[in-house]
């Protein structure tokens, strides 16, 4: 079977001023997530964990190698129709405060067309997914909702047009400590269900370790380690003991 | 003769120039609005632009009122005596507002979520008339309510091009140093700019997404 995504030796170079080179934010990164697989991306800040994701749905143009998603070359793909095909989960300011919950989750069956009564019924049918009742909360506005709310209804809207990738940019981040392992817990539910490949950035080596299949460390813009979370747990490469150590 | 006398002998000709007043500023800020909107969209896409675009329309703004209608009479096709020269003034005036609020409405927007619509798969028109102009519509209305008032007032000043208007009393009383007749124009002016002024206000506070 195809995987989810394939990462072939990717790398960025922001570009430099007059022409000459810029620096490199990304070197080398090859990597596959299976569908049903989560891959976690550690690292500290500006490692390069969130220029990869952006790499991947072309945010960002790659300077070097090559993305397919479920076996489709990226950069041969209409960008916006890529994009649509991989649901994108960032910090809670993604919801667009000028929409009702209905509308940020129909957002791209409604970018694609579907016929109204199809988009309602998926929208109803996401919600119950991530735990929010819908005749509470269709009508509301990003601002009448939590903090997990917020991070449920982004959940929800990345996996409208059931993608099969799911790129997640610390989508807990932002959140206080107790409602953030209650999703974490509910995001390891999901995960087994859902059967899709995900990406899922993070420095939070516990929620890493806990939501991950692979754990993939990266540090100065190269990929140092990639392995199962008892691989991690195990491994004698230095940069691996210290995120360790400081769990 | 006090104002009362005046306006009770004279309604139907008061009328016609609150009617005039109205017709000139509605028309220049509904020209200025179709042409700075999407000005100020261009120069949200084209950074180059904006230094020269902004540049220009404050320059325009600098030119006092009354000479701006005198220069614009002796040029062809948009100059002469009337309404019609007055307009343009008028939309020249009501340029710099609307262009210059769309784009700092756009441009002030949260990053992140015109990055989170572009992860989404939105085109960039999909991304302008979905999200951008949607939370920008408090900020530019902002703007229209400025160029508003500011065009009722200026547009007192047009009566001197012969283009009517409520400016056509105030003139006359300066000519003949009547307090009554430059109150009986000056008057419904102020007014309607406070009107403007309330309901765009109300309409801006209806529309502002930031801050909730």
């Amino acid at each position: 079977m195809t995987p989810a995504l394939e990462v072939q030796d990717l790398g960025y170079e922001l570009p430099g001023e007059a022409g000459g080179r810029g620096r490199t934010l990304v070197r080398g990164v090859s990597f596959a997530v299976g569908a049903g697989e989560t891959l976690v991306l550690l690292g500290r800040s500006g490692s390069g964990k969130t220029t990869t994701l952006k790499l991947i749905n072309r945010l960002l143009e790659p300077t070097a190698g090559e993305v397919r998603v479920a076996g489709e070359r990226a950069a041969d793909v209409p960008v916006t129709r890529l994009r649509r095909r991989i649901g994108y989960v960032i910090q809670e300011v993604g919801l667009f405060p000028h929409l009702t919950v209905e509308r940020n989750v129909g957002l791209v069956p409604r970018l694609e067309a579907w016929p109204a009564a199809r988009i309602a019924a998926r929208v109803r049918e996401l919600l119950g997914l991530v735990g929010l009742d819908p005749a509470t909360f269709l009508a509301r506005y990003p601002h009448q909702l939590s903090g997990g709310q917020r991070q449920r209804v982004g959940v929800a809207r990345a996996l409208a047009a059931d993608p099969p990738l799911l790129l997640l940019d610390e989508p807990f981040g932002a959140l206080d400590p107790i409602t953030r392992v209650e999703l974490q817990r509910e995001f390891q539910a999901l995960e087994g269900r859902l059967g899709k490949g995900m990406v899922f950035v993070t420095h939070d080596v516990r929620e890493g370790l806990r939501l991950g299949t692979r754990i993939g460390l990266m540090d100065q813009g190269r990929l140092v380690f990639l392995g199962t979370a008892d691989d991690f747990r195990r491994s004698d490469a230095p940069e691996a003991r210290a995120f360790m150590a400081a769990a | 003769m006090n104002l009362w006398q005046f306006y009770s002998r004279n309604a139907h000709e008061v009328l016609g120039s609150v009617g005039q007043h109205v017709f000139l500023v509605a028309i220049s800020t509904g020209v200025a609005i179709v042409i700075g909107m999407p000005l100020g969209i261009l120069l949200t896409r084209r950074a180059g632009w904006r230094p020269a675009v902004l540049g220009l329309a404050n320059v325009f703004q600098t030119i006092p009122s009354l000479a701006l209608f005198g220069f614009l009479i002796p040029l062809p096709l948009i100059g002469g005596i009337g309404a019609r020269t007055a307009i343009v003034a008028l939309v020249v005036y009501a340029l710099l507002p609307i262009v210059r609020n769309t784009y700092q409405g756009i441009v002030g927007l949260d990053p992140a979520v015109r990055e989170a619509g572009r992860g989404m798969g939105m085109t960039d028109w999909q991304l302008l008339t979905q999200v951008e102009l949607p939370l920008a519509f408090g900020v530019i209305l902002a703007g229209v309510r400025v160029a508003t008032v500011v065009g009722v007032g200026t547009a007192t000043i047009a009566a001197a091009i012969g283009a009517g208007g409520l400016g056509v009393y105030i003139f006359r009383g300066v000519a003949v140093v009547d307090d009554t007749l430059i109150l009986a124009g000056a008057l419904p002016a102020a007014l309607m700019a406070l009107a403007a002024d309330g309901l765009l206000g109300l309409a801006e506070r209806r529309f502002a997404w930031r801050g909730r």
